[in-house]
């Protein structure tokens, strides 16, 4: 048993040595293999961190989010239906929000405008998230002109900027007073954008929203459990997409790792007779290449994944930032989360070192079947 | 160890347009602790003799046998497990690794026996000592002259303790002096208990007072030294 | 469903199967042309050739292995997305094929123990005694593979996502139909009764096999049936004791955080304990070949004592779920 072990040990000191002998060769195999597994792993990094911001950011909104439909689409609903839902068993709070976009047409932006109640504005201080106050370079003090319904200029002053942990979300969020709301977007004392419900018990849930289709027929809740579903299944959905497209990739590379493997100069095809001229065997042969593989892919992994790491969490995936900068003028300057996870660990290395081993398997063979007899000729 | 051959015979190609017979029956015995010698012409098939005795190949037909054991029907899984153990190769080239050093050549059989590292280490050294090279041990093989590069390839095969000794045209690439002292050094392991097995076709070789039999080759069959 | 799980699965199966088509085509020139005693070329081609399909099966036998985990680990992960999925019971109820996939894995995962041991072995004997033996073995294997690519690829791609399930509060519970509410059913007295005694004769079992290297079959035989009396006790009552709840009786929640992980912890050494004592049986009776005596007899104590080992482990895990579970089942010990 340890005869096996220092066995293995020799063919590793050996294969190490034949590596740091043709360095050239290594270092080529071992850039790209990394550049594969970090590109990999900073989508997969990247839209996991997305998907962990989302849910945590759903974790402190409402159970369940009452709308009005009226004509299939979604209307203001009248302060009234408050009382109509009345006292339901299970619903620990229920109140009516005010929220809506705002167009800006100085940046060409619009802003989430939320009425705020438990930050006790005055009627005319705002509180702005980071992303408006860079691009109309606003801070603590400056006025912010935003024109109402009717055409008039509102002047609001910033009180606070939003700080967040995750600006993925707050960068475009305005917040006033729930008055000043009222009178920019000319909306009256009985009308709210939609009402929330809290629930403590998740099991009671789908009962009340049950209940609410009944009370208030022409109401739609939405559940938070339901939202939270819809963002798992479209995150992962467009992981898979993305890793479709980088899927190509991942084929060069196994092209090119194969060509690797089997291009073998004719000093290392000798190397290799020489092995098995004095001695070693075709299955040793092979298991010294597997170490080869196991070093390579072991480095290559580790160094592509703190690669992307960094990458995702301390530049904030700064190479993605030209595709996703398309999405919004107020593209927020986010901090991620840092989040690791098994699953994704083990597709990455699905996805990678599998095809990598499986396309050295043949070539190593073709290596190792070298005649020993042929260094005699 | 007696090393036992029937009727052995070798084809390359086989089954295709230029198959061809490369030894063609052959059967005889090498004994042990002896110094015997294959002469022939170039392509008369001594290597090919000699690889399938070194259970570096297996013979298409005929039966080898080392002491009790029939060796001719072995995979190379186990011809390579008999083979380290009991033999040792000198080759005419001298096929060092470049790029190792001295002592990291001569311990290449060595590794898949899985040995502690100090006593390999002891081995190799001793084995350094006793042919002169224990101040090159550490050196690049690039550095070292033929005669140098010779003495190191023995000690390569000897670094298992193998019984049996083969010699593959060994002088092909030394002048005549070394050629001299080479046969020399065969002599003496020759004489601490080893049997060698050479094959040449340089007079200085098969007309050495040390040589014990020589067998002469043509065309894969053996036209003399019979006995 | 797209996902990048599921997308390394449905890979990795595609992969192994051509793995194995090739080793197959293999193996049919080897059962009609194999010939140990000839020194022809196509002999030694043959012989090159084991080397690469043997690795290729190696590889592929090992990936299958990794893919159980992966698979049982990506249904617990996707249940977030399915309304009334709660466990990985709920993503395996979705469709017909879901338990069809993963009673094909576990199946695999128990036939590739056993041929990576027989491949072990033969590699041993210098004339490759087995080798005819664990090919043909390899083209029975075969269909389970391919079956299993087809069921997991119809499994995964008939996955609607608003589809409703019922999860395992329905399938393991003692008032619904069928052998999971049976199992679920069984007395917890009862079967922890029944996983003591199994314990006992497996360990007896394997100590004599050990001690003795012989008749490894008595170590399938029991270890078969401790497997199957442990997944029982697990979903009847060890499980109850891990999630201090009297008639939860899912085997794929304890495999949650929530839980510590516990259920990788008992399943992991319970599986490989069976696989190992299954291969027993199919060690231990080429003891007569010259060519393997020598290693049947070094290595079946080994395989018995690994074996026993992780029983052993398992059942420490089992006593300790239960001891230190603040469950106490009153109404039912007494
Ligand atoms: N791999 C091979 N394929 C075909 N012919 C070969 C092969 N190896 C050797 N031969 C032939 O076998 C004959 C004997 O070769 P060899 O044993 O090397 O002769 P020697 O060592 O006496 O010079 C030669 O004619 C050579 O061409
Ligand atoms: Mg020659």
């Amino acid at each position: 048993m340890i005869a096996l072990l220092r066995k293995q040990r020799y063919f590793i000191d050996y294969t190490l040595g034949t590596m740091m002998r043709h360095k050239g060769k290594s270092l080529g195999l071992l850039s790209v293999y990394t550049l594969i597994i970090f590109m990999l792993a900073s989508v997969m990094l990247f839209s996991h961190a997305m998907r962990s911001e989302a849910v945590a950011l759903l974790a402190n909104s409402p159970e369940i989010v009452v709308q009005r439909i009226q004509a299939g689409r979604s209307v203001m609903v009248p302060a009234d239906y408050l009382q109509r839902i009345g006292k339901l068993r299970g619903v620990t709070e229920k109140r009516g929000r005010l929220w809506g976009y705002y167009y800006d047409p100085a940046v060409k932006a619009n802003y989430t405008v939320m009425a705020s109640e438990q930050d006790q504005l005055s009627i005319t201080d705002i509180v702005i998230g980071e992303g408006i106050a860079r691009t109309r370079g606003l801070s603590i003090g400056d006025y912010l002109t935003l024109r109402s319904h009717q055409g008039k200029a509102f002047s609001f002053r910033v009180l606070r900027l939003l700080e967040s942990d995750s600006e993925l979300i707050s960068s475009d969020l305005l917040l006033m007073n729930p008055q000043g709301y009222r009178q920019l977007f000319g909306l009256d004392e009985s009308l709210y954008t939609d009402l929330v419900l809290s629930v403590r018990n998740p099991r009671e849930i789908q009962k009340i929203a049950e209940k609410l289709t009944r009370l208030l027929p022409d109401s739609r809740p939405i559940l938070r459990s339901e939202i939270l579903r819809t963002y798992e299944s479209l995150f992962s959905w467009r992981q898979g997409v993305m890793l479709i497209l980088l899927l190509g990739s991942v084929l060069a590379f196994v092209i090119f790792a194969w060509d690797k493997a089997s291009g073998l100069s004719a000093e290392e095809r000798k190397e290799i007779g020489i092995l098995k001229a004095v001695g070693w065997e075709t299955g040793e042969v092979m298991r010294m290449k597997f170490w080869e593989g196991v070093i390579i892919s072991l480095m290559a992994f580790l160094i592509g994944y703190l690669a992307a790491y960094l990458h995702v969490f301390y530049t904030s995936a700064g190479l993605f930032e030209p595709v996703l900068k398309g999405w919004s003028v107020l593209y927020p300057r986010f901090q991620l989360t840092p989040s690791v996870d098994g699953l994704q660990l083990a597709t990455l290395f699905f996805f990678t070192v599998l095809p990598y081993t499986l396309a050295t398997i043949v070539p190593v063979w073709r290596t190792s079947i070298t005649d020993p007899d042929l260094v005699m000729r | 160890m007696l090393i036992e051959l029937t009727d052995v015979r070798k084809a390359f190609n086989q089954g295709k347009p230029n198959e061809f017979w490369a030894i063609q029956g052959i059967t005889t015995q090498f004994e042990v602790n002896r110094i015997s010698c294959l002469k022939g012409a170039s392509g008369s098939g001594k290597t090919t003799l000699m690889s399938m005795i070194g259970c570096l190949s297996r013979p298409t037909s005929g039966r080898i046998r080392l002491q009790d054991r029939t060796i001719s029907s072995l995979p190379e899984r186990f011809l390579t497990q008999i083979r380290r153990h009991t033999f040792g190769f000198i080759f005419q080239r001298f096929n060092l690794i470049p790029g190792l050093s001295v002592v990291e050549n001569i311990m290449l059989p060595a590794y898949p026996l899985g040995l502690k590292a100090s006593r390999l280490r002891g081995r190799a050294e001793r084995l350094l000592e006793q042919f002169l090279l224990a101040d090159k041990a550490s050196n690049p093989v690039e550095w070292l002259s033929g005669g140098e590069a010779q003495r190191v390839a023995i000690c390569r095969a000897l670094i298992n303790d193998p019984q049996i000794l083969i010699a593959d045209e060994p002088t092909a690439n030394l002048d005549s002096r070394l050629s001299r002292e080479f046969m020399a050094l065969l002599d003496q392991l020759s004489k601490a208990g080893k049997t060698v097995l050479i094959s040449s076709h340089d007079p200085v070789v098969f007309d050495s007072p040390c040589v014990d039999r020589v067998v002469e080759l043509e065309d894969g069959l053996m036209v003399a030294g019979e006995r | 469903m797209l996902n990048p799980a599921i997308l390394a699965l449905l890979m990795v199966s595609v992969l192994v199967s051509t793995m194995l088509l090739v080793a197959a085509a293999f193996a049919f020139r080897i059962l009609r042309h194999w010939d140990i005693q000839s020194g022809s070329e196509l002999q030694l081609r043959l012989e090159r050739r084991t080397y690469l399909v043997s690795t290729l099966l190696i590889w592929a036998f090992t990936f299958e292995f990794l893919s159980l985990l992966l698979f049982i680990y990506n249904a617990e992960a996707l249940s977030g997305q399915f309304v009334g999925a709660m466990c990985a019971t709920g993503v395996l109820n979705l469709n017909p094929w879901g338990w069809p996939t993963l009673f094909l894995k576990i199946t695999l995962f128990f036939v590739a123990a056993i041929w990576l041991l027989l491949n072990y072995l033969d590699n041993r004997g210098y004339d490759y005694p087995l080798i005819r033996f664990k090919y043909a073995l390899l083209l029975l294997a075969l269909p389970l593979v391919v079956a299993e690519t087809i069921v997991q690829w119809l499994h995964f791609t008939e996955m609607e996502p608003n589809l409703i399930t019922s999860c395992c509060g329905t399938l393991f519970s003692a008032d619904a139909q069928g052998v999971s509410a049976e199992v679920s059913g069984i007395a917890p007295a009862n079967s922890i009764l029944a996983l003591a005694i199994s314990g006992i004769v497996v360990i007896a079992a394997g100590v004599w096999v050990a001690m003795r290297g012989t008749s490894g079959w008595l170590l399938s035989i029991t270890g078969a049936a401790a497997f199957v009396i442990a997944l029982m006790a697990i979903i009847s009552s060890i499980s109850l004791y891990i999630y201090e709840h009297p008639h939860h009786h899912c085997p794929f929640c304890i495999l949650k955080q929530g839980h510590g992980y516990v259920g990788y912890f008992l399943y992991i050494p319970l599986f490989l304990a069976t696989a190992l004592s299954l291969s027993a049986g199919f060690v231990s009776p080429w003891r007569k070949i010259v060519s393997l005596s020598q290693t049947v007899a070094d290595v079946l104590p080994v395989i018995s004592w690994l074996a026993l080992f992780f029983f052993l482990q398992f059942y420490l895990t089992s006593a300790w779920s239960i001891w230190s579970s603040r469950l106490t089942m009153m109404e039912v010990w007494w």
